[in-house]
This record gives structure tokens, C-alpha cells and sequence, in this order.
């Protein structure tokens, strides 16, 4: 006799609970691979999401990342001690930071600098570099630096190399003495951009010596970083800041809220947060509710055995045990299997994230409650499933339990009164008179496949959604090919000596300035466009895609930035701009914006200007160009003084897909296949228990004569009509969830808007289908070795 | 509405030991609703079964034997009426009760012989054995209706009469007051129903089990102590059988 462990003999009944877990294989395979689709999905989402916010919080403690900062125009050293001594100020870093033009060997665009400087000796106490390789500058040499990683990588720049930079009209040669990682510059952006461009900005620390010599910056800074000392609030300090800073032209010192870099990696993990929340809950519960389906209709076709178990005094909760404990052990291999692979997709997903934001190091950690929760969440669905079933299984009395089924109760439905029902042939009348005899258990069928379906979709329009958003911002809105930046504000005379170079076909002028947007508490830091009243290459579109005309007077928000302030047109908001002579002004809002990319303000240039008390001054013109053209309008630019930074909208659209976008699509990949797995596992159990529950009618059917052939198109009739059901609703509910998902989005950087292509729908579809005829195949293949004797002997 | 009147009912006390009935039924009523219909299964039934005694319930199909057999086992309840096994009221006797009650008392062999199809022969009784308090070994019960060479057969490896058997081993083995048998050769041949009846009267003979056998072969009540004929729901007629013969004598 078999025995436990602890002595004990296995008992009989829990030999049986094997047994048919190894006559079940099929099924129970199918549920463990939903619920480790589910667990996994859930474990993978949280613990990357954790893994991310646990290494961006280890860094930028251990790097000291800036928890204030901010930029003036000149300062001497001196005043660094009156900045320590603010109230609430642990570290201070006084740095120069400055553009310049760069060159790069067998790379022909332009390329943007920023030279941060760092201290002579030591290390900066704030934001502290991670030396990857290589060395500090020296102090006595002026042309060594450190380069951004990202920078260097996308150059192939290795300690040795060298570089050019253009100051001030000067052509200096900088060697690179190392390669290092910042918090500062998780996501290195030029001053402006929203996206990160590695190829064509780039930035290097220099030692502030050589800075301060390049720059003219002796004993002198332009930015402040600081950090606060813990249980400080930044506001206080700020405020006494930027009274330090007002007469050396400080601009408004900001929290770490609004630093480029940390403002789009959290905006990035944010998203990740809420798609990793969003998907492992939907995954979760979707495999929840499938396996409470499977479950409770597994145990429906042990009825019999559940009956004569009863007559010989197993008790209800006996045998409810039993099947719990059969249930049990599939949940448990598939959660064990589900951890697993949860842990290491979220070891590679996070690697993948890791590699992906040039992190140091990471912090990989598996929540203990992130476990039980979804250990919880996996058993009770069960268990309900599990018990739900044994409890009406035990309700009936044995003696009826036993009994064949009565033949069900059947009724003609209105449906069947119509003539093509009664064209239809025999077999497909039983098809659907079996459907519609037993509407709820059709259906949940309908249901489990179609929240497969959805899964399927909301994994995939993603793409759809980052591609049209793609094409309307850059095919319909900036339809410029490159926008050119001067240095500081310019008169028309630099707008007219660019349109004289060769290959520029036509330009719009802008003026652009910081502003802070202000309706009651509400506050935006932003940018306030000016344009011309007629825009043709750059464009505010409406919600129907069509060009706005800039208002002479008034202002126009991006809509989501309207959401924010809480003000709609017609509504007067504030202006402190924070450039010149700072005017403080009330504008009435015009009009919204329809725009899925960025966050800004637009008005009339004539009424900026006037608002700022200045001449006709331009920031920039937008141009199109021949592309013929291109690089000789790169070399031109680059040697003009004037022009601060140009960048072409390619290049956006590439660094967009290079960076949120492939953040997204990393984890959508991810997603896709979990999903993938859990629709084969819900058509593989929905086809076998249709077998299991129909086998007994089919194999009679077989022996009155009906072929392999036609009892087959019965029961696989049965699916075939249930999965076209189901795929249409499956496509409704996907684009509900997908509609939920947009909402929950964080929008700062960019707004899904709800787009599905049909190409989506149709993979989507597709995958279900596979599953359906795969399935379908393994159901035919054990109807045709359907043991007819032994089906007719044990019943009547 | 009584089918037996009290002399009768005396005459067979009389007859039978002076031993207290091992059931006693109390104008027992049964009725299903089927939907709109309500079904009377039974109609008042009056009996009692004694200690040892193997009784044949006669009675065509709609006769509501089984449903009688079914409340004597403690599967169902009576609509109305009382039913006492001992002195024990299974009438208003809890779930748990009844429960309790089969796992020791009652033994039962099913027409479709409802064996586990994923556990073996002598599995198949262990199943049973081990929730009673007193049974016998698995195998000595299958020694007792001649399997014990099949024991580790799955029912899928066995003949109809072949598992029939294992189902009467699987009644027995946990050595039950009673044995309630619900037409065990519905689903057999004559001979091989000759077999399993056999089994039967050698239980009810070798471990003195009171034994009820519910059937519409007239044949088979040539076996029994008692006959209770059962039509539409009452009793039509209770015939002693003096006379008793061999189950394997039996033909139809």
C-alpha cells in the first residue's frame, strides 16, 4: 500500500483526485497555462513597475540627484554661501552649464552640446556622475570631458577620442576622458525638446576650470542644484532662492517636478504603472473568471460520481474537500508556474527597462503582498468556482443525481418559427437549439473567449494608437521638415538671412517664452508660441483635424492642458511670463487645441510681442526645405553663430519611436504573448467540455448511424458558432478596456487617442480563430475514437 | 388507503422472529414537481422490513419502488409520512445524520453499478471501507462475490456483471445492516444476472444483512423471504414465500 511521508496510507479518494488529474491532463494543462498567463502577467507588470521606481529612487539617493534647481545668468562664487545657508539646505552645487555647437567625426548633422561643469577636484556633491569608464577631467588641462553614456554610445566615442566644439565662433578639439551615467540626465533632452535625441544631443561634463575659461565664467556660475535636507519643503526654500537669486537674473527656482529628465522618466514609469496595474488586473481577472467557469463545469460532469460518492456517506464538505483539492493542485502547479515565469519576465522586462534608461544598477525585488495577492485572488477564484459547482452538484439528491439526465425541456423559440430556421438542415437545428436551450452556459462560453479576444486587442492597439498619433502631429500639425532656434530673440533680419540660403524653400516665424499659466491654484509651466495669423507648415489642428486660425487676440491651450487649469474657452487665465521684463497679464482663452504630443500655449506674435514690450523679435522659424538640400542648410547652420539649435521633425518622429513609443511597445510585446496564451486555453476548455458534456448524445448519434464526419460538425458547429459570436464582442469589450486604458494614462507627454485599426481587430481575431481550430482538431480527433459501446452500456 | 390490513401485518411479525422491524414506514408520500406537473411517486406506504430477511420489491417502472428504496436509504425524503430505521427517525434526521447513517448502515448496489471509472476494483471499495467504522478487508469482499483476481482492474477492464459484482462487494464491505439494491441485473444478462443474485443471497445468508431488491423481474421474487408488490405508488400486495429458491435456479 502506498504510504505518506508521515505513514500514513494514501488515501483512496485522493488516489482517485490523481487519477483524474492524469485523465484530465488536457484541461488541466489548459487552466495551469491561464492562470500563469494571469499570475505571470500580474507578477511580471508589478515587479518591473516596482523594480524601475525602487532603482530611480536607489539612484538618485546614492547620486544625490537635485531635489532644487535652478539657472540666473551670472553669479559670483561668493554667493554660494548665502545659498548653503538657507534653511532646509543640505548639499549645493554651483555649476556652469552651457550650449554649444558640436562636431563629430563621419557624422554630418547637427549636433546640440550642453557642458555641465564639474568641480575641479572631487566630485560633484550634487548630482553625482556614475563614471562608467575612463577618468575625471584634470584640472590643469581644459579640453578633457566626460561624456554623456547615451551620447557616446549613439557616436561610438570612447575614452580617447576626440571632439569638436564650436564656441563662440572658436573651433576647440575636446578629448574624452570618460564615459559616465547622471540622474540629471536619465533622459537627455535639449533645452526645449520634449524627446530625447542621442545622436544629435549630447552631453559632457567639463571641469569648471576650463568651463569657466571657455564660457567666461571665472568664478562664476550659472545654475544652482541642491539638495534638501529630509522633511523639508522645497516651496520654502525656493522661495528664499529665488530672492537670492533675482538681481543675478535668476529664473524662477523649480522643484525636481519639473527637471526634463526626471518629468518624462516618471511620466514614462507612470505609464508603465498604469498599464502594468491595468493589464495585470484585467489579466488577473480574466483568468479568475475563466477559471471559475472551467471549474465549475468541470465538476458539473461529475455529477454521477459526486451522487454516488454521496450514497455511500462521503458528507458535502467531504467531498467538497475532495474537488477543492483537485482544483487546488491545478491552481497551485499553475501559480507556481505563473510565479516563476512572473519573476523571470519581470527579470527581463526589467533588464530590458534597465538597458533601455541606461541605469547603473537594479534594484529587482518581489513583493511579498504583490504574492499574496495574486495567491489570493488565483484560489478564491477558484475555490468559488470550485465550491459553487460542488454545491449544486450535492444539492440533488443522490438518487435523482444518479439518474440519466431527463431529456432536456425543449421549446421552440421564436427564431425557430422563422422560415430559414426551418430550411435549415437537421444538424444545424440542433446546433442551435442546443445553444439557445442553454443560454447561460452559452453564453459564459461566449463570454471566456470574447474577454480573450479583448485581451488580444487591448494588447495590440497600442501601436495603432502611437502610429496615428504619429501621422496627425507630424503629417498634419508640424509639417515642417526643420525648426531652427536662435540664441536669444532676433529680428526679422535673421528670419529673411535664412530664407535666402539655397535649398530653403519657405519659413514661419515664432516667438516663444517660459510662462507660468495660472487659473486660481492651478499652475502650468510652459511655453507661450507666438505665431503669425496664417500658419501653414506649423499648424493647430481642431478635434476634426482642421487648421485653427491664431486669434489676434486671446490665447489658445493644447486641450489637455485646458484640463489641467480647469479653464475653457471663453474663460480668462494668467500669464507671469518668465523672461524680460516679466509682465504679469490676463488673456481670454480662445480656443483649444486638439494635440496628442506636448503641452503648450499659442498666440498672436504681434500680441506677444506687444505683451512683452518688445520689438518684432522671432525665437525661431520653422522651415521646408529641399531635401536635396539638406546637408549643405546643416553645414550653413552650424556655423552660424546666431542659431542656437535646429532639429528636423524626422529626427522627433525617430527619437519618439526610439523612446516612449519602445517603452510601450516592450511591454505590449510582453503582454501580447500572455495573451495569446490564455485565449489557447480558454478555446481548448471550452471545446472539451463541450466534448465531455456532449459526448454521451454524440456517441448515440454515431450509433443510429450518424458519421464521424457529422457528429463532428455538430460539436465543433457548437464552437464555431460560439467563437463568431464571441469575436465581435470580444472586439467591443477590447475597445471598452482599450477606451479605459487611454483614460488611466498618464497624458503629459502624450494622449492616446482611441484608434483601432482593422488590421488589430483582425489579428486579434485571427488568434482566436487558431485556438478554435486547434482545439477543434483535438476534439475531432477524440470524437472519432468515441467508445460507442461502452457509452451505450452503462445508460439506458 | 392501507394495502395490508393489520392481520396481515400481524401474520408476518408472527412469521418472522419476534424481532423489532429494521424499517417502518408511516403512510409515506412522495411527490415530485416536474415543472407545471407534480408527479405522486408514492401515495401512502405502511411497511416494515425485518432483521435478515431478504425482501424483492416487484413493481413496474412508474411503480415509485425506487423512490421507496431511495427514502429507505436515506438518499431522499418522504413529501409526507414517517420513516424509522430502528429507532431512529430518518424522516426529519438532518444532513449530517443522514450522511452518517449511510456511511455506516446502508449498503447500495445501483442498476448502472456506478463505480469510480478512475479507480481500480479493490480501489473502489477501499473508497467506501475507509470512512466506515468495522468494515471487512477490500479483498475479502471481493473474495465473497469471487473478484479477487480482478482487484486491480479499472470497471473500464471489467464486464457489466464483472462490475456489478465489485458495486455488491463495494455495498458490503463496510458490513452494512442493510443491503438496498436497486435492479442489479437491469443491465445484465440472465446468467450473469443469475451471478450477481447469487452474491446477493450469499451475503444475506453468510453475514445475515437485510437485504431489499428492487425489480420488475417476476422470476426474482422466487428468492426472496417476502414479496411487496408496489404499483402506482402503494402497496398492492405482500406474499410470504414459504418456498424460497436458489438465486442460481432462477430463470427468465
Amino acid at each position: 500500500m502506498q504510504r505518506t511521508l508521515h505513514g500514513e496510507p494514501v488515501k483512496t479518494i485522493n488516489r482517485k483526485l490523481f487519477r483524474d488529474l492524469q485523465g484530465t491532463w488536457g484541461q488541466a494543462l489548459a487552466i495551469i497555462m491561464v492562470i500563469a498567463a494571469g499570475t505571470s502577467t500580474f507578477i511580471m507588470s508589478i515587479t518591473t513597475y516596482d523594480a524601475l521606481v525602487n532603482t530611480r529612487d536607489a539612484y538618485y539617493r546614492d547620486y544625490r540627484f537635485e531635489d532644487v534647481f535652478a539657472s540666473l545668468n551670472r553669479a559670483p562664487e561668493s554667493l554660494l554661501e548665502v545659498i548653503q545657508s538657507i534653511d532646509g539646505v543640505d548639499k549645493v552645487e554651483s555649476r556652469v552649464i552651457a550650449s554649444a555647437k558640436l562636431t563629430v567625426e563621419d557624422f554630418s548633422e547637427p549636433i546640440l552640446g550642453q557642458v555641465v561643469s564639474i568641480p575641479d577636484i572631487g566630485e560633484p556633491s550634487v548630482n553625482r556622475l556614475y563614471l562608467l569608464q575612463g577618468r575625471f577631467p584634470d584640472s590643469v588641462r581644459d579640453d578633457e570631458v566626460i561624456l554623456n553614456e547615451v551620447f557616446a554610445n549613439a557616436h561610438q566615442l570612447v575614452p580617447g577620442d576626440s571632439l569638436e566644439m564650436i564656441i563662440k565662433g572658436r573651433l576647440e578639439t575636446l578629448r574624452v576622458v570618460g564615459i559616465a551615467l547622471s540622474p540629471e540626465y536619465i533622459y537627455q533632452v535639449a533645452p526645449g525638446a520634449i524627446m530625447p535625441d542621442f545622436k544629435r544631443f549630447g552631453v559632457m561634463w567639463m571641469s569648471r576650470d576650463a568651463v569657466g575659461k571657455a564660457f567666461d565664467m571665472d568664478n562664476a556660475f550659472n545654475n544652482i542644484a541642491l539638495t534638501l535636507q529630509s522633511g523639508i519643503n522645497a516651496k520654502d526654500v525656493i522661495v528664499e532662492l529665488d530672492l537670492i537669486l533675482e538681481p543675478y537674473g535668476g529664473r524662477d527656482a523649480q522643484e525636481r517636478e519639473w527637471q526634463i529628465s526626471h518629468r518624462i522618466f516618471k511620466s514614462d514609469i507612470d505609464q508603465l504603472e498604469q498599464m502594468a496595474g491595468m493589464f495585470s488586473s484585467i489579466f488577473l481577472g480574466v483568468a479568475a473568471f475563466l477559471l471559475n467557469i472551467v471549474v465549475s463545469r468541470l465538476i458539473n460532469t461529475q455529477r454521477e460520481i459526486i451522487a454516488a460518492l454521496k450514497a455511500f456517506g462521503y458528507s458535502n464538505f467531504d467531498i467538497g474537500l475532495h474537488y477543492l483539492g483537485y482544483v487546488g493542485i491545478i491552481v497551485t502547479i499553475g501559480l507556481m508556474t505563473g510565479l516563476a515565469a512572473g519573476i523571470w519576465l519581470g527579470q527581463a522586462l526589467s533588464g530590458l527597462y534597465m538597458e533601455f534608461y541606461r541605469l547603473p544598477y537594479m534594484e529587482f525585488e518581489l513583493r511579498l503582498s504583490i504574492l499574496t495577492i495574486a495567491v489570493l485572488i488565483t484560489f478564491i477564484a477558484a475555490s468559488v468556482g470550485t465550491l459553487f459547482a460542488v454545491n449544486r452538484a450535492v444539492k440533488l439528491p443522490p438518487a435523482q443525481a444518479m439518474q440519466p439526465e431527463p431529456p432536456a425541456k425543449f421549446r421552440k423559440s421564436m427564431f425557430e418559427k422563422l422560415a430559414l430556421f426551418q430550411s435549415l438542415p437537421q444538424m444545424s437545428r440542433m446546433i442551435i437549439r442546443h445553444l439557445s436551450r442553454k443560454p447561460v452556459k452559452a453564453s459564459l462560453s461566449i463570454a471566456g473567449i470574447a474577454l480573450a479576444c479583448a485581451i488580444l486587442v487591448v494588447g495590440t492597439f497600442f501601436r495603432d494608437a502611437l502610429e496615428f498619433l504619429i501621422d496627425i502631429e507630424f503629417g498634419l500639425a508640424q509639417r515642417e521638415d526643420m525648426t531652427v532656434v536662435f540664441t536669444e530673440p532676433s529680428s526679422r533680419n535673421a528670419y529673411y538671412n535664412l530664407m535666402n540660403m539655397d535649398g530653403v524653400l519657405y519659413g514661419e516665424i515664432f516667438r516663444s517664452v517660459p510662462v507660468r499659466l495660472v487659473n486660481s491654484h492651478k499652475t502650468y509651466l510652459t511655453s507661450i508660441n507666438g505665431f503669425q495669423q496664417e500658419q501653414d507648415l506649423h499648424r493647430q489642428l481642431n478635434t476634426q483635424h482642421q487648421a485653427i486660425k491664431i486669434p489676434e487676440q486671446g490665447i489658445l491651450l493644447t486641450d489637455y492642458l485646458g484640463e489641467i487649469l480647469g479653464v475653457n474657452v471663453g474663460d480668462e487665465i494668467e500669464l507671469e511670463i518668465l523672461e524680460g521684463r516679466r509682465p504679469v497679464e490676463k488673456l481670454r482663452v480662445a480656443g483649444l487645441v486638439n494635440q496628442y504630443f506636448g503641452i503648450g500655449a499659442y498666440m498672436n506674435i504681434n500680441s506677444l510681442n506687444r505683451m512683452m514690450r518688445e520689438d518684432d523679435l522671432i525665437s525661431g522659424v520653422y522651415l521646408k526645405i529641399d531635401s536635396d538640400y539638406e546637408q549643405q542648410i546643416y553645414d550653413e547652420l552650424k556655423d552660424m553663430t546666431r542659431v542656437a539649435n535646429y532639429e528636423s521633425n524626422r529626427h522627433i518622429v525617430q527619437a519618439f519611436n526610439d523612446t516612449s513609443a519602445e517603452m510601450v511597445y516592450i511591454f505590449v510585446g510582453f503582454i501580447f504573448s500572455l495573451a495569446v496564451i490564455i485565449t489557447f486555453g480558454v478555446v481548448y476548455n471550452t471545446a472539451r467540455i463541450a466534448l465531455s458534456e456532449r459526448s454521451r448524445d454524440l456517441a448515440s448519434l454515431r450509433v443510429l448511424g450518424f458519421t464521424r464526419g457529422e457528429i463532428s460538425f455538430i460539436l465543433l458547429g457548437e464552437l464555431v458558432v460560439l467563437t463568431l459570436i464571441a469575436i465581435p464582442v470580444g472586439m467591443l469589450i477590447g475597445r471598452i478596456l482599450s477606451w479605459y486604458m487611454i483614460q488611466e494614462i498618464p497624458k503629459e507627454i502624450f494622449r492616446l487617442p482611441l484608434i483601432i485599426e482593422y488590421s488589430t481587430y483582425a489579428i486579434s481575431a485571427t488568434v482566436v480563430i487558431i485556438a478554435s481550430i486547434l482545439s477543434g482538431l483535438v476534439v475531432r480527433n477524440r470524437l472519432d475514437h468515441l467508445d460507442l459501446i461502452s457509452v451505450l452500456k452503462t445508460r439506458e | 388507503m392501507l394495502h395490508f390490513d393489520n392481520s396481515m401485518n400481524d401474520n408476518i411479525h408472527d412469521s418472522t422472529q419476534e424481532t423489532s422491524p429494521v424499517f417502518r414506514t408511516l403512510g409515506l408520500t412522495k411527490i415530485y414537481e416536474m415543472g407545471e406537473v407534480k408527479v405522486h411517486a408514492l401515495r401512502g406506504i405502511d411497511s416494515e422490513l425485518y432483521a435478515g430477511e431478504l425482501v424483492v420489491l416487484l413493481g413496474a417502472s412508474g411503480s415509485g419502488k425506487s423512490t421507496y428504496m431511495n427514502i429507505l436509504g436515506g438518499l431522499d425524503r418522504p413529501s409526507s409520512g414517517e420513516v424509522y430505521y430502528g429507532d431512529q427517525d430518518l424522516t426529519h434526521a438532518t444532513e449530517s445524520e443522514l450522511t452518517e447513517y449511510r456511511r455506516q448502515h446502508v449498503g447500495f448496489v445501483f442498476q448502472f453499478y456506478n463505480l469510480i471509472p478512475s479507480l481500480t476494483a479493490i480501489e473502489n471499495i477501499s473508497i467506501v471501507t475507509e470512512i466506515s467504522e468495522n468494515p471487512m478487508h477490500p479483498q475479502e469482499a471481493l473474495e465473497l462475490v469471487g473478484l479477487a483476481d480482478r482487484m486491480d482492474h479499472f470497471p473500464s477492464e471489467l464486464s457489466g456483471g464483472e462490475q456489478q459484482r465489485v458495486a455488491i462487494a463495494r455495498a458490503i464491505a463496510k458490513k452494512p445492516t442493510v443491503l438496498l439494491c436497486d435492479e442489479p441485473t437491469g443491465a445484465l444478462d440472465s446468467e450473469t444476472g443469475c451471478l450477481v443474485l447469487s452474491a446477493i443471497e450469499q451475503i444475506n445468508k453468510e453475514l445475515n444483512t437485510t437485504t431489499a431488491v428492487i425489480t420488475h423481474n417476476i422470476s426474482i421474487g422466487n428468492m426472496a423471504d417476502r414479496v411487496i408488490h408496489l404499483a402506482d405508488g402503494q402497496i398492492s400486495n405482500v406474499e410470504e414465500n414459504p418456498d424460497k429458491i436458489h438465486a442460481k435456479d432462477i430463470t427468465w
